[in-house]
């Protein structure tokens, strides 16, 4: 029996005490949303997470969806949930409210996807697609798409995808083939197969809006040439109703290792009709400005996989008895002790906790960032928003999978035998964390992203928002008593992370291999310094709790007993990485490809 | 002094004036004649009108205003008498063989004995200038041709008739050479002289290639531009710089003269595209940048502005397009071979330009020019190509070029053929060689006083060299420090050169100079990398670095040998530091020396800001009292001024009275080394200033003048917070009158002030700014 209890309690903590999003008030879109209805909306989506999709995640997992004759199935019971989820608001969360969306903040959306990704990542994947969809077309469509389409997917009623991978390309997507022809009518014809296509087809909505990339003929070859696409399922008649079937067919679904629930779908332009979305052969452009908050948006499934690994691994660690303490101090009238007792269980979950806890600090730090680079009314401030979430993504997407990834498996870890096996629930947080790392651009592909694109550009600038703050903490904390201590662990890693990058400023503009080399254990090094300047502030707000005595000394207590953990035990993993930037690319390059 | 005490110029046109202002700013006075007009009151009006435009004309004829107190504006009725004692007389007006020998039968009525005349013609041959004038006449006459505009084309072809005497050749070479820094090339009595022979026929052909192989005006100028070495005015910008207009008479006149079995007459064509296209865009009024627009046009639209280019094959206008030729992109790794070979329409068009120009240029040797390397200077100070035709065919390779000249059945010139696969040019030890017209090789004379620091490393290893600079021998006891970063920024590399630079007496040598060839002396420190370490907070970094280069430029000031600067082109911000600290500059006459920190936010701190002070409190005659020196320095620094010659540079205080400049950019290093040389004998370092510095008192002042600034709103909130930073250094911090500021509190305070600056994001704004777009950031 697995559980999940929504995490309600830290996320207030984030948001109120360490990122004090009260503060923003003053900025339109929030204003009218009070910080009463924000954690009100947060405890709905934390019931609807814990009764609504929880229930259905292993149901998911084990029953996967089927495929017969072009239709996908779902799950039992995801379309009635996904008509509760609906009906409640919660795809249009944050859309523009003229259009029938909710205009939340992403720090309230992303704390609410957090709850849903722990819930159940197969079933949130239909929503986070539809989201993503519909905040490209909010966009870059002109008035009557943004009308055609918006109020439809903000309500759920439709559905939306986003199709760029083809069987050849991936990553690379100068390389797609999938042609659009021009119709006498402004319209375009679609053909090409497109694969891997997450909520391509299936049963919860009645039509699925799709977002294709392709070559409009005789379009510049590369990455140049190439545009985006409104694919409709079901065309839409000029009245609103649902007109022809296009001719789009979903022609397979993968069978996957993990997210069973969510269909992944070969999908076939048959000279389906499409629209044009945001002008000829600025496809990518009109890719690029969602792609922040989908990365995002894979990160913080990252920290869901932690957390619900972390919560069940906990539980399993206090009810499972066997052995005795070491200490023998656990007085206990049963035979054994409960495993909890032990150092190396402790290791394990302390790891995931300060990981979950961190990693929500971060997460939710880069949302309010890419709230404040949107809509802060002072064009510095929107900039240095900018420049902060643009470094941050590819860290944030990264390090949250790869750590969310290592979490889950600590969690099996902690279960023992009974982890290994499917009935007790927990290798499926594995498999499912697994394809974080992969899609939405793999994380080798963030790391490249980091060293060579948002490191170097401005001679760093974006760099500043980052270490600026960072250099300012540690000058504001190392005279203060309590916490000098951190403050002196935290610049002695910060300190490694200046090393680094000024090595590879240095070297990546001499020798691009080196900064590649570099780049996974750099955006490690990056992220931990950075989740150590946010376990370094929360500290500080915890201190200042416990010093006005809120009434709760368990939890802050336990936050500093955390940070410290975090501090001693995890951050100093930037002293291997360091040496490993620094050996260079040499005994990674040197073999013949023949040599393998 | 020279051999000419003054200068007579007849013709106050376009050339004639600035050939006088080019006389002034040597020194020369000069007397400046033309026609008396029809009907005008003042008989002047011409010369005074000239005089008083080129005051206010962009690019500056004059380096200083000063120099135009030497032109003495006259009239050629009432002023013949002014022609009596000039040393020189230049003729300058318009290509009429009858008008100039009308005034040359004037001339020669009262010039004095053993005065020389010349004539700037560009077209009429010089046996048709003296025809019929005295034996004495054409004995002392001879052709100089000026390249618009004199002050700034390196170029001067000095074509002598046959009875001009060896006296007058000498005398106008050296004047021309050392006292107006004229590149002299002796050229043939020929059409055209070299530069305009070459000139005219490369734009017939570059222009008409790239209409019959449909490249658009941009993709031509991105080929025969900086791939070849050319400015990146290409051959359509070149031609709307000039004048559209000038080209049909241009051809024309070109046409008349040539032999009809010359190349050009008998491949232009008066009917092809090229001749109907600039024919109507001159009847339209397209004549270039100072008509309507030419190839290129500047559409402004209310607040809109967009540069347009002309469609070649509609002549409709459209927006610019930035051209992307994989030939081009070649050839930035594989050099002129892989940009001809490339298959694109790119490589075509290079190809077929080059395959003509260069052969033609190689068959006009000997008949006007004796030597290749003669032409390939022409080429090189009169168009701004970085390598003359002759230097581009051994970077193609000579055996190359012929084999693919050959297979496509095109004349080898003679010249060529005599090369035998051999390089027009090769180095032999310390010596370069030309192939000559014998086709045998020959050394080109490096005369000794005026020298590239090229020349100096042929053959020959650095004492010193690292990736950023190298100190190098050159000769009788003197070493060179050369700066070879893109652009000359100076960073760790060049400093750890700098300080090998600062001991070289222990290598046997007794005095430095410091100079290299490059267009640009330094444009100072690599602010990319300070902005990099600023943006990642490693402060303690930056300021070693502050430390590091005020204690290399310090180590220069009291090394035990004299060191001399040598700039040319731009010295700015750390590159004018480093001047500040030399024994003695010998400066280019086009120089533009500056510290501009300010408009990057921050304030010299490479000892700068100390020497500027020291400087001032030095100077030999100034106001009483801290505070004169003190509001100088602060003006100077806190606007960021740059001289716009050497000799401006004087009155900004970044050179001094001992400071010298030389005219000719290839005697600059030359000129230095006799300098570091002459000081060589009894030689000690300078004494330590200790200064009486305001403090607090002055620093108020201070404060009140830039409030005044900022409330005028002259300057941002950010400038006055430089500005008091500077302030803060110049009036020597925590001190007052009574105690005496050392070099090193001076130091200490520029570092300090530095580190503010750069903490402040404004400083990191403006820093990017420049480092994105070359300007300045006003915030």
């Amino acid at each position: 029996m697995t559980i999940y209890q929504p995490p309600l309690r830290d996320i207030r903590f984030v948001l109120h005490e360490l990122l004090d999003v009260g503060r923003y008030q003053n900025i339109p879109p929030f204003s009218d949303v009070s910080l009463e209805t924000i954690d009100s909306i947060l405890e709905e989506g934390g019931k609807i997470a814990e009764e609504v999709l929880f229930p259905l995640n292993s149901v998911g997992d084990q029953e996967g969806c089927s495929f017969e004759n072009g239709v996908v199935t779902t799950p039992a019971g995801f379309k009635q949930a996904y008509q509760t989820y609906r009906e409640a608001g919660w795809v249009g969360l944050e859309g523009d409210t003229e259009l029938g969306g909710m205009g939340l903040p992403q720090f309230v959306t992303t704390a609410a996807a957090e709850m849903m990704g722990s819930a159940n990542l197969s079933f949130e994947t239909y929503a986070d697609l539809t989201k993503g969809a519909a905040l490209t077309i909010d966009t870059h469509g002109d008035d009557e798409q943004r009308r055609t389409y918006l109020p439809k997917m903000f309500e759920g009623e439709w559905g939306g995808t986003m199709n760029l991978t083809e069987a050849h390309c991936g990553t690379d997507l100068g390389l797609l083939r999938t042609r659009a022809e021009l119709q006498k009518d402004g319209t375009y014809l679609i053909t090409g197969t497109k694969i891997f296509i997450s909520a391509g087809e299936h049963d919860l909505v009645e039509n699925i809006i799709h977002l294709v990339l392709a070559r409009i003929v005789g379009a510049p070859e590369g990455t140049r040439g190439i545009s985006l696409f409104i694919v409709p399922k079901h065309l839409v008649m000029a009245n609103g109703d649902l007109g022809d079937r296009n001719a789009v067919f979903c022609g397979a679904i993968e069978e996957k290792m993990g997210i069973k629930g969510s269909a992944t779908c070969v999908m076939n332009y048959e000279g389906a009709t499409g629209f044009l979305l945001g002008g000829p052969n600025k496809g990518l452009h009109c890719m690029f400005t969602m792609m922040n908050k989908a990365r995002l948006g894979v990160g913080v499934q990252g920290l869901s996989m932690g957390e619900i690994a972390y919560q069940n691994a906990v539980a399993y660690a206090k009810d499972r008895i066997q052995g005795r303490s070491l200490s023998g101090d656990k007085p206990s009238d049963r035979v054994a002790d409960p495993i909890i007792v032990h150092p190396d269980l402790r290791r394990m979950l302390m790891t995931m906790r300060a990981f979950t806890e961190g990693g929500r600090a971060l997460v939710l730090w880069t949302a309010l960032s890419l709230d404040l680079a949107r809509h802060d009314p002072d064009p510095r401030a929107r900039q240095d928003a900018e420049d902060l979430v643009s470094l941050i993504t590819p860290v944030v997407k990264a390090y949250l999978t790869d750590m969310g990834f290592e979490v889950t498996n600590l969690g099996l870890q902690v279960h023992g035998g009974a982890g290994y096996i499917r009935e007790t629930g927990v290798e499926q947080y594995v498999r499912d964390a697994r394809i974080t790392q992969i899609y939405e651009g793999t994380n080798g592909i963030q790391a490249l992203d980091l060293v060579g694109r948002k490191l170097p550009a401005h001679y760093g600038r974006a760099l500043r928002q980052i270490f600026h703050p960072i250099d300012q903490f540690i000058i504001e904390t190392r005279e203060e008593c309590a916490l000098q201590n951190i403050s002196g662990l935290l610049a002695k890693s910060f300190r490694r992370l200046q090393v680094a990058t000024a090595w590879i400023g240095e070297q990546g503009l001499k020798d691009p291999e080196q900064a590649g080399a570099a780049s996974r254990d750099y955006l490690r090094l990056l992220a931990l310094v950075v989740m150590g300047y946010l376990w370094g502030r929360m500290i500080r707000v915890a201190r200042e709790a416990l010093f006005r005595d809120t009434g709760e000394m368990k939890f802050y207590e336990s936050k500093l007993v955390t940070a410290e953990f975090f501090m001693t035990r995890m951050l100093p993993e930037t002293s291997s990485l360091l040496s490993k930037i620094m050996a260079g690319k040499d005994s990674m390059m040197a073999l013949e490809a023949e040599q393998f | 002094m020279p051999k000419f005490g003054k200068v007579a110029v007849i013709g106050a046109g376009q050339m004639g004036s600035t050939i006088a202002a080019h006389v002034a700013n040597a020194g020369v006075p000069v007397v400046l004649l033309d026609v008396v007009p029809e009907g005008t009151e003042n008989r002047n009006i011409l010369a005074e009108t000239a005089l008083a435009s080129m005051l206010k004309a962009t690019p500056a004829p004059f380096m200083h205003n000063s120099a135009a107190k030497l032109i003495t504006p006259g009239n050629l009725e009432d002023h013949k008498g002014l022609l009596r004692d000039a040393d020189w007389i230049c003729e300058a007006v318009i290509e009429d063989l009858a008008i100039k020998q009308n005034i040359y039968r004037m001339v020669d009525g009262v010039r004095g004995p053993a005065s020389i005349v010349t004539s700037n013609t560009s077209t009429i041959p010089l046996t048709h200038l003296v025809d019929g004038l005295s034996d004495s006449f054409a004995e002392e006459f001879a052709i100089t041709h000026f390249f618009n505009p004199p002050r700034y084309m390196r170029l001067l072809e000095l074509v002598l008739g046959p009875a001009t005497r060896s006296e007058v050749a000498g005398a106008l070479q050296e004047f021309c050479d050392v006292h107006l820094g004229k590149e002299v090339v002796p050229a043939k009595d020929t059409p055209g002289f070299i530069g305009n022979r070459i000139g005219i026929y490369w734009y017939y052909v570059a222009m008409s290639a790239a209409i019959e192989l449909g490249l658009t005006v941009e993709e031509a100028d991105a080929v025969v531009g900086p791939p070849m070495g050319i400015p990146k005015t290409g051959i359509f910008g070149l031609i709307d710089l000039t004048g559209i207009d000038l080209a049909p008479k241009v051809n024309a006149t070109m046409l008349s003269m040539l032999p009809p079995d010359d190349t050009f007459c008998r491949e232009f064509d008066p009917d092809g595209p090229l001749v109907s296209i600039l024919s109507k865009m001159i009847i339209d009024g397209f004549t270039g940048r100072k008509g309507k627009g030419g190839f290129y046009r500047m559409l402004r639209d209310g607040s809109r502005r967009e540069l347009q280019v002309r469609d070649l094959a509609t002549g409709v206008y459209r927006a610019l397009m930035h051209p992307r030729l994989e030939s081009v992109e070649e050839a930035k790794k594989g050099g002129l071979r892989a940009l001809v070979s490339h298959p694109d329409k790119g490589g075509q068009y290079a190809w077929r330009v080059l395959s003509r120009v260069l052969p033609y240029a190689a068959s006009l040797v000997p008949d006007v020019a004796d030597t290749i390397h003669d032409v390939d200077r022409a080429m090189k100070s009169g168009y701004g190509w970085k390598f003359g035709p002759f230097e581009m065919i051994d970077q193609l390779g000579s055996m190359w070029f012929v084999h693919r000249l050959r297979e496509e059945g095109a004349d080898i010139p003679p010249l060529l053929n005599t090369t035998a696969g051999r390089p027009l040019y090769r180095e032999k030890g310390r010596t370069l060689e030309q192939l000559s017209k014998f086709g045998e090789y020959e050394a080109i004379e490096v005369p000794g006083k005026a020298w590239s620091l090229s020349d100096m490393k042929r053959g020959s290893e650095p004492i010193i060299a690292n990736g950023s600079a190298s100190l190098w021998d050159v000769g009788d006891g003197v070493a060179c420090l050369e700066f070879h970063t893109k652009m000359n920024t100076i960073d760790d590399d060049t400093l750890d050169v700098v300080h090998e630079a600062a001991n070289i007496d222990q290598r046997g040598y007794k005095a430095l100079i410091i100079g290299h060839d490059s267009d640009n002396f330094s444009v100072g420190a690599n602010v990319g990398l300070a902005l990099f370490a600023a943006n990642t907070a490693m402060w303690s970094l930056i300021e070693e670095k502050l430390a590091e280069g005020q204690q290399a430029y310090l180590a220069l000031k009291y090394a035990p040998f004299p060191v001399v600067g040598a700039p040319s082109g731009m010295a700015l911000g750390g590159g004018c530091e480093i001047m500040l600290h030399c024994d003695a500059v010998q400066a280019h006459a086009e120089t533009y020396i500056g510290l501009v920190e300010a408009g990057i936010g921050l304030i010299p701190g490479w000892g700068g800001t100390k020497e500027m002070i020291a400087r001032a409190f030095a100077l030999e005659g100034r106001s009483g009292g801290p505070m004169p020196p003190v509001v100088s320095t602060f003006e100077t620094i806190s606007l960021a001024k740059v001289s716009k010659s050497a000799r401006e540079a004087q009155d900004l205080g970044y050179l001094r009275a001992q400071d010298d400049i030389t005219m000719n950019r290839k005697r600059v290093l030359a000129d230095a080394k006799a300098r570091a040389l002459s000081l060589t004998s009894d030689y000690k370092p300078p004494q330590r200033p200790k200064l009486g510095l305001p403090g607090l008192s002055g620093l108020a002042t201070l404060q009140i003048i830039i409030d005044g600034v900022v409330r005028e709103g002259k300057a941002s909130e950010h400038d006055r917070i430089v500005a008091m930073a500077l302030a803060t250094v110049i009036t020597g911090g925590e001190t007052d009158t009574l105690d005496l500021v050392d070099e090193d509190q001076l130091l200490s305070l520029e570092r300090d002030a530095v580190m503010s600056l750069i903490r402040q994001t404004k400083t990191l704004d403006r820093i990017e700014y420049m480092l994105d777009t070359g300007k300045p950031l006003r915030n």
